[in-house]
């Protein structure tokens, strides 16, 4: 039996709402979502970033109205998806415009996702009771590659061939099972057009699926446990006598207008950059994609777009050398386990497992622990939560060495991006080496360095001047 | 719902042993449905790979050969890749034997690619003067391009003798294919099976004892 709900609301909202919870949703998502007043500039990015992704989609859906994925040649001689990608650039009315928003979209997207990550990061939002919130956000940044990888081979032109020819080949690198395993990925024996149709279904669903009911979890998960704020200061312990926190205004129209003007701001330069400089000097599209692929000839360099250079440099220094540094890390990891107060049977067990595993470092080819370096560079993020031991949550109250070290890991993550642009050369590879293990004993270290240092008291309320 | 009368829409409590029973069979059920619901899988996944006219294509490719004049390349597509027909000079053939000491593997002893037994030597091929191989690294799959001038060159060092360079990753290779040691590249290029039909035209992916 349905039980009575409590619908306070008459006329066509009454109806509704006696059989839809509109009302109730408006509410506790909305008008009565109760979001700290102190948030700064970094807090744009999350409304920004469902904006470019109902960009993306929009744009996505009006391009699959013209595209092709269709490899073999036509009548001229060229790649039919090629083809089709130059047709809606000359001859769809505004097709120029749809496809430089869909691929400025796709960097913008990772723009505004670094910059929201890199929030989370240094004002602790993925600490208790935030996790559920850190881990759907960490899937979603992986979503979000997989779709960018995807769909970066459908243009058809050589960056996106030998792109998806280099790629798919690491996972032949995976042991025993790995030359089948690239082979059922591309469905060929080489890329091809059974290739392009499936990353074309990857692309236009598959994974847009999975994005959009992560980004659900993602809200929900927020909504049920509230924002965190610069001062990482939970607001729910001051209430009001109505049980309201004393720091939060409603989401909306509070934050709706505020994410309005970052919407504006964030606008005027996507507009920039897709009327006046859409290939972004070849940052954004690649200048060899505008060449049809050729299964003969790779161009003489070639590179992933941006966003994924980081974890490209990490990959090129994974080489023999890298391996000894992981057999080493391996064995200061089982002197530490030496050390550690742990029942001796576990104690045994870990440091039986980390010598194992660091035979395997050496009996895998380096090409196989590179994937794994590249791979597990994304999948130590899910682990922030259980990393980071540090008594308070935001960078503002933790010691100033603290502030320097996450510079330096911001600088590193940079430079690791720049040298993944590059062809490889003998100083790049050695920084890539140092600057991969650097960002793996950030995190790894974390559990010690982050209890270390003098912290800041944390203030009762939230700082807020009112302006 | 704080009555405490019995509600009398659902039918009579059953006994806690019949309760045990029935949450075994749910039990079975459940496991069994799962089971089911996870073999759909396996026609979804296994339509992934490659269809039957993938498998079947990859014809052999007939090339003439007469054409290519000494230190010359000459690029034919096979199965979708590239395969390279270099007629080597004296020149190139002498320097294999001076950068020996530098390979990974100068035998063709590993059997990632295994080399066909007419091509286990030092020049790795049938007749020494002409080259045949898949011109794709064996690191990632990118194309290497023809490094054929000797001497100082970026990327590849003061006494460079000639081969091929993949501007991917900077896997070098010699005159025969074989990789340098430290590379990335772990192996050396693939030889296909080939054979000859006259002096002037081969063909690539068949030899005496069938096709590849």
């Amino acid at each position: 039996m349905a039980s009575e709900n409590n619908v306070t609301t008459t006329g066509l909202l009454g109806w509704i709402d006696t059989r839809f919870p509109l009302t109730k949703l408006y509410k506790e998502h909305l008008s009565e979502y109760y979001a700290p007043k102190n948030f700064n500039f970094f807090y744009f990015f999350g409304s920004l970033a469902m904006v470019v992704l109902a960009l993306q989609i929009i744009t996505g859906i009006f391009l699959t109205m013209h595209y092709k994925p269709d490899a073999s040649l036509n009548a001229a001689g060229v790649p039919v998806a090629f083809a089709s990608v130059e047709y809606i650039m000359r001859e769809v009315p505004f097709g120029w415009l749809i496809r430089y928003m869909h691929s400025t979209g796709a960097s913008a997207f990772f723009v505004v996702v670094y910059l929201h990550m890199w929030r989370g990061l240094i004002y602790g939002s993925y600490r208790s009771p935030r996790e559920l919130i850190w881990i759907f956000g960490c899937a979603i940044f992986l979503c979000l590659m997989a779709e960018a990888f995807f769909g970066y081979l459908l243009p058809w032109g050589q960056m996106s061939y030998w792109g998806a020819q280099v790629i798919v080949n690491l996972f032949s690198a995976v042991p025993l099972i790995g030359p089948d395993l690239s082979v059922w990925i591309r469905g060929d024996f080489v890329v091809g057009d059974a290739t392009l149709n499936r990353f074309f279904a990857f692309h236009v669903i598959a994974i847009p699926l999975v994005l959009v009911g992560l980004v659900a979890a993602h809200i929900i998960a927020l909504h049920e446990v509230g924002s965190n704020n610069p001062d990482g200061v939970e607001i729910k312990k001051n209430k009001n006598a109505d049980g309201i926190p004393l720091d939060g205004i409603p989401f909306h129209p509070y934050y709706s207008v505020h994410d309005i003007l970052g919407i504006a701001g964030f606008l005027i330069l996507f507009c920039a950059v897709v009327f006046f400089a859409p290939e972004l000097g070849g940052y954004f599209l690649e200048f060899n994609n505008f060449i049809p692929a050729d299964p003969l000839v790779t161009p003489p360099h070639i590179a992933p777009v941006w966003y994924f250079t980081p974890f490209y440099s990490m990959l090129r220094a994974v080489t023999d050398l890298f391996t000894w540094v992981m057999v080493a890390s391996a064995g200061l990891g089982a002197l530490a386990v030496l050390r550690a107060r742990w029942p001796m049977i576990i104690k045994g067990g870990a440091i039986a497992a980390l010598l194992v595993l660091a035979i395997t470092f050496r009996v895998f080819d380096a090409k196989f622990w590179g994937v794994v370096i590249m791979g597990g560079a994304v999948v130590i993020l899910f682990f922030l939560p259980w990393l980071d031991h540090s008594p308070v949550k935001s960078i503002r109250y933790r010691p100033n060495w603290h502030k320097a070290l996450y510079m330096v890991f911001l600088v590193n993550f940079f430079i690791l991006g720049y040298l993944g642009v590059l062809p490889p050369f003998p100083f790049g590879q050695a920084y890539s080496l140092v600057g991969t293990v650097f960002y793996f004993a950030f995190f790894a270290l974390m559990p010690i360095w982050s209890r270390i240092g003098d912290f800041k008291p944390v203030p009762e309320r939230v700082t807020f001047k009112p302006h | 719902m704080s009555q405490t009368s019995q509600d009398l829409s659902f039918p009579v409590q059953p006994s806690s042993s019949a309760t045990s029973e029935r949450r075994t069979w749910l039990i079975a059920c459940g496991a069994v449905g799962g089971v089911a619901a996870a073999a759909t899988a396996v026609p979804l996944l296994t339509s992934m790979a490659p269809a039957e006219k993938a498998r079947s294509a990859g014809a052999p490719v007939e090339v003439d050969i007469g054409d290519i004049p000494p230190g010359g390349l000459k690029t034919v597509e096979w199965r979708g890749k590239p395969v390279w027909i270099v007629r080597r000079t004296p020149e190139m053939l002498a320097s294999l034997e001076k950068i020996e000491t530098q390979l990974a593997d100068p035998k063709s002893d590993r059997t990632a690619f295994p080399t066909p037994t007419y091509a286990k030597n030092r020049h790795r091929s049938i007749k020494p003067e002409f080259l045949v191989t898949v011109g794709i690294c064996t690191h990632l799959g990118c194309s290497p391009v023809s490094k054929f001038d000797t001497g100082n060159q970026p990327g590849l060092g003061a006494d460079w003798q000639g081969g091929y360079f993949c501007p991917c990753h900077g896997s070098n290779f010699d005159h025969a294919g074989r990789v340098f040691a430290n590379k990335p590249a772990p192996d050396n290029l693939e030889i296909p099976r080939y054979m000859y039909l006259s002096d002037a035209r081969i063909v690539v992916g068949k030899d005496e004892k069938g096709e590849a």
